[in-house]
């Protein structure tokens, strides 16, 4: 008898229906006994010094049990080590209208509230920068004194090769402007914390959050606590999309204000502070320089870049980087240069979004190669093809690629959508464009330094037959905890349903280092595949002993033991987990992965960051259709193949690629985040009359941020390309985020391919697609 | 999350109940329907009220009847039966299309046609969270003195974001109302006034009970058409009813009510139009006539200039959609 692979299989996520049912148990779900509510009192002013702050009042109200301000928690932290910019409260200065002062614990939120109204806080106002333009053109107006940049947060500039002379050489030119807005995360579930003292002085938080391990080590900085004394739990996220991934105000809030009650303290953010928090796509204005050969072949791409950064560092240091760094694949450059200055602003911090850094070079370079293939009359999917980089190539960057099926991928949406009958064939109005891309499965080198594992899991064996996987993973809904189970489930021979997965619990986890960089797949997978092997190899020994054959001879499969040339010999999985404990006693392993430190990357300066151990690969195809009396465009069809590596649960890829082709079109038809002032028109030539103050959220509540409901959803299909590289588990790669990537320079190419238009300024509004149309007549 | 501040809910179970609740508890109280609109303004500070006065339990707001040749709606019918009902389906086409394009379909299970026409003005610097209103300073409507849309202004300029008012409005709906003075009734068009900050025109405890609309003839037909950037959930951005009365292939008369510009909707008549021809050149010059008369303000969340473009597209398309023209 033959048992189905479980690795592969298309099984659901075990707790799904947990989620579905209102059964699973997110952090505000969470009462504890005695439990206070906490509010964070906001700035109204986008950038002031804070001259004074009065609580007396506050702390006067019945209901209030304590009040926190900046001055308790001064220590500086930020994700990044080498840019710690924020404080748990700000003690000095605010620097965009939002930013957390204090905070009250209270015993409803309806007291909490009230109370934040009555503590006195008095502002010297300074001027609001609120544009890149504004910030680099006004240095002598510091958001952060101690930055000796003026308001440049980062500046990175690589070379590598001959740019000038190639585009000297060259026998086509493009040259575009490009413009990317803000988007931010929307996920379902806003940020939410706990925090809880016990009777030993051990700190407990629980958190929303997709760093468990990165929140666990700044709130021992900030607080001042040793490590061992605190404990991080991560109960179910609903959602985070990156917009988790660094500690926040609300996780010092509740944790300061439990040590000065004594009682646990819960603060769940209203939505609009969950738009404050932000963290999302940086907005980008891009200069791009592209030659060709008359074949299409790139011979060099001269990129600059300037991103708007908001108020505090966040990852800025790795965004800008990534702005660069991971363009070099999926086509090989002849040469390549790139200029990235990401500058601060007095408005709510940008951050990581689903394909952090690299969606916005990605569309910049997506539609200069679209303009190349109309001038050269190359097909795009042909242009495309003749610049492939190659599997097991090396880019300009020196980034090693291993396995790619980049081509696979074009092939896929080419025959899906019916391109080479239909592209530039359709009546106008209607049209089909291509874009392709690239991500990373996780980043060679840890935030901080360290030779430690980048991620560690440890599995036990029940003699009941079950199977417990301890691991610091964060599963955010993408799946993590069910990856793990079909990992150590594939390699134990037992069911989905036979695994617990307990995860993101500092006290009774390994580490790993958090939902992020698209790295858990490879990384935890990694990991749990070699604890799982090491029991698996100590379960068939067990029974080769009892049956008096090898090892080798020992299958475990559908909650079996059994002889790999005999199926009618076995024995029921527990048994066989029982014969193995008597032999070893109690059963566990641990697993640990540590990313390859040789042949990865450069040995440049700053040539590790964006360095991964395996890199996936995208293909878009898009079909929109354009009112040209309206100007709008609806995206009505995406077709996108996705090279995973190995599809370890492939529901739960084709879930990952549906999911980032509905947020990437969201966010070039219809999302933007920004403030009034700029924010409501992005064209720069008209303003609507904004108001006396700026930095003020255009769009702070999920009715205003228009987000696409399902009806404005397009036709989705997905297609999973298998191109296992040596170093992800079963060859497994990412696909949480380079499915994203490519929709939206594929909608753009689309549009023209309709119309004959370019919208190289996003969102794709429809009254810039009504000017544009207007200008294409003119002309 | 954003809680209600403490407020007493009384729940009357007949219209003279209610009507005497309202005049027992004054400007302080405020009636609430399905809640829709009344609960998150509340809940974001936009508006204050330490009584509700619910219209839930009270039966005399209930129900569509046909009857003497004109179609009678209780106030506190739901949007979603309005959408689905087959009186309104049969007489009034565009009235249930309208109902069927307010928000979502929750929403519309929950909200009442009374409600929708009594929808708060709406304004992207009022429809804000205290936080950000506080940052703004305050407004005409929001504890300040100066218009952010029209600096200078005296009136508050939000915009009336109802979908049903301007397709009731074309069909000539008019208002039965109860207040401590008996019952009156009150032209649909003459509801509203040109200040956002009050612009029901009720008087003081004064309740919507009914909304009644003449059956139209033979010739004539109602054409409702909403923009907004979703197809679900968002308010109108561009919202415009226009209504032709055709005789023998020409016009007799027509309106054209457009929504989402001020406090009241622009009401234009069409008689000038009368004795020509219903084609496409009538349907281009009726867009450019409500482009011409129609100045979208920046008060709701998208660029005013394309919204006054849209305008004249939407127009032009309901004329069209009408039927009696060949596009």
């Amino acid at each position: 008898m033959t048992h189905a692979r479980i690795v592969g299989g298309r099984h659901g996520k075990p707790d799904s229906l947990d989620a579905m049912t209102g059964v699973a148990r997110f952090t505000d779900d969470l009462v504890l006994p005695r439990m206070l509510h906490a509010k964070i009192l906001r700035s109204p002013h986008a950038h002031a010094r804070i001259v004074r702050i009065d609580t007396t009042r506050a702390e006067m109200l019945q209901g209030v049990h304590a009040v926190v301000v900046g001055a308790e928690m001064p220590m500086r932290y930020g994700i990044i080590p080498w840019t710690p910019d924020e404080q748990a409260l700000a003690a000095d200065k605010v620097r965009y209208v939002g930013d957390a002062v204090a905070a009250v614990a209270a015993v409803s939120e309806e007291v909490a509230t009230a109370a934040c109204r009555l503590i006195d806080v008095e502002y010297e106002v300074l001027p609001a920068l609120t544009t890149p333009e504004a910030a680099l053109a006004h240095p002598e107006t510091r958001i952060h004194e101690a930055n000796r940049h003026g308001n440049v947060t980062k500046a990175v500039q690589l070379a590598f090769g001959d740019v000038e002379g190639q585009l000297q050489a060259a026998d086509l030119v493009v040259e575009g402007h490009y413009q990317f807005h803000g988007s931010t995360h929307g996920m379902l579930e806003p940020h939410c914390a706990i925090g809880h003292v016990d009777g030993r002085g051990l700190l407990t938080v629980w958190s929303s959050t997709q760093v468990p391990h990165y929140l666990h080590r700044e709130l021992s900085k900030v607080l001042g606590i040793p490590t061992h004394q605190i404990r991080v739990i991560q109960p179910l996220v609903g959602g985070a999309f990156g917009g988790k991934s660094e500690p926040f105000d609300l996780e010092f809030v509740v944790a300061k204000l439990a040590q000065k009650t004594g009682r646990p303290v819960k603060c769940l953010y209203t939505r609009e502070e969950v738009f404050l928090a932000h963290r999302g796509r940086h907005p980008f204005d891009m200069h791009y320089r592209t030659g060709f050969t008359k074949d299409g072949k790139i011979l060099a791409v001269d990129a600059k870049s300037v991103l708007d950064g908001g108020a505090y560092s966040s990852f800025g240091l790795v965004t800008t980087y990534y702005s660069g760094q991971l363009l070099g694949s999926p086509y090989a450059f002849q040469s390549y240069r790139f200029d990235s200055t990401r500058v601060y602003t007095n408005k709510p911090a940008c951050g990581p979004k689903r394909g952090h850094g690299s969606v916005q070079p990605r569309f910049a370079i997506e539609v200069q190669l679209d303009k190349a293939a109309r001038a050269l009359g190359i097909d795009p999917i042909e242009l495309r093809r003749r610049n492939f980089i190659g599997e097991n190539s090396q880019t300009i960057n020196e980034f090693h690629i291993g396995s790619s099926g980049f081509l696979e991928c074009l092939t896929a949406v080419e025959e899906a959508s019916g391109w080479k009958e239909r592209h530039g064939k359709l009546p106008r109005g209607r049209g089909l464009g291509v874009a392709g891309s690239t991500y990373i499965s996780g980043t060679n080198y840890c935030i901080y330094p360290t030779e430690l594992p980048q991620s560690g899991v440890q599995i036990c064996l029940d003699r009941s037959g079950r199977i417990r996987v301890f691991a610091g993973t964060s599963d955010i809904g993408q799946g993590s905890s069910t990856m793990l189970a079909v990992i150590a489930a594939d390699e134990l021979g037992v069911e989905l349903d036979d695994v617990r997965v307990i995860a993101a619990d500092s006290d009774l986890c390994p580490v790993d280092l958090g939902a992020y960089s698209s790295r858990i797949t490879l990384m935890a997978g990694n990991a749990c595949l070699n604890a799982a092997r090491d029991l698996a190899g100590k379960v068939r020994d067990a029974v080769a002993t009892k049956w008096g054959c090898t090892k080798r001879e020992v299958l475990l499969a559908g909650r079996r033991a059994q002889r790999l040339d005999n199926p009618e010999v076995w024995m029921p999985i527990q048994e066989a987990f029982i014969l193995a404990e008597c032999a070893f006693g109690t059963m566990g392993a641990t697993g640990s992965y540590q990313t390859p430190k040789e042949g990865v990357h450069g040995e440049y300066r700053g040539g590790t960051i964006g360095a991964s151990p395996a890199y996936s690969f995208t293909a878009h195809i898009a079909e929109v259709s354009v009112d040209e009396e309206t100007g709008e465009v609806t995206v009505e069809k995406v077709w996108c193949a996705h090279d995973c590596g190995k599809a370890l649960s492939p529901v739960l890829v084709e879930g990952q690629i549906e999911g980032s082709c509905y947020m990437g079109a969201g966010e070039t038809v219809m999302e933007s985040h920004g403030v009034m002032a700029s924010g409501l028109r992005t064209d720069g030539q008209r303003r609507d009359p904004g108001p006396g103050k700026e930095g003020l959220l255009a769009a702070s509540s999920l009715l205003d941020y228009r987000m696409p409901t399902t009806l404005d959803t397009p036709e989705l299909h997905a297609f999973i390309v298998e191109k296992p590289d040596p170093r992800g588990p079963h060859g497994a790669k990412e696909a949480g985020e380079g499915p994203l990537h490519s929709v939206i320079p594929a909608i753009c190419n689309a549009i023209f391919d309709a119309v004959g238009v370019r919208i190289d300024a996003l969102p794709v509004a429809p009254e810039k697609v009504l000017r544009a149309l207007r200008e294409a007549r003119k002309s | 999350m954003l809680r209600l501040s403490p407020l007493h809910l009384h729940q009357p179970r007949d219209l003279a109940q209610a009507v005497a609740l309202l005049a027992e508890h004054g400007p302080q109280a405020r009636l609430i329907a399905g809640g829709t609109d009344v609960l998150p303004s509340l809940k974001l500070g936009q508006t204050q009220a330490g009584v509700l006065v619910s219209l839930r339990r009270v039966p005399e707001l209930l129900g569509i009847d046909l009857q003497d040749g004109q179609l009678r709606i209780g106030a506190g019918t739901r949007l979603a039966e309005i959408a689905t009902d087959a009186d309104v389906l049969a007489h009034l086409p565009a009235l249930a299309h309208a109902a069927s394009r307010v928000a979502s379909p929750q929403i519309r299970n929950m909200g009442t046609l009374g409600g929708n026409l009594c929808l708060d003005t709406r304004c992207r610097f009022i429809n804000q969270s205290d936080l950000w209103r506080e940052a703004l300073g305050g407004c005409l409507k929001s504890h300040g003195s100066e218009c952010h849309v029209v600096p200078g202004g005296q009136n508050c300029v939000a915009a009336l974001s109802s979908d049903t008012a301007p397709v009731l409005i074309a069909y000539g709906a008019t208002l039965e109302l109860l207040g401590p003075q008996g019952t009156r009734e009150l032209a649909l068009v003459d509801l509203y006034g040109a200040d956002g900050r009050h612009h029901v025109l009720l008087q003081p405890g004064e309740v919507l009970v009914a909304v009644r609309v003449p059956l139209p003839g033979p010739g004539t037909r109602v054409a409702y058409r909403k923009w907004a950037v979703r197809k679900s959930i968002d308010f109108p951005l561009v919202s415009v009813a226009v209504r032709l009365d055709v005789a023998a292939g020409r016009l007799t008369g027509g309106t054209l009510a457009a929504g989402a510009l001020n406090p009241r909707p622009r009401v234009l008549d069409l008689a000038k139009w009368a004795g020509r021809a219903v084609d496409a050149d009538l349907a281009a010059e009726l867009g450019q006539f409500a482009f011409d008369r129609c100045r979208p303000l920046p008060n709701v969340p998208y660029d005013a200039e394309y919204r006054r473009e849209r305008l004249a597209v939407e127009v032009r398309r309901a004329v069209l959609e009408l039927g009696v023209i060949p596009s």
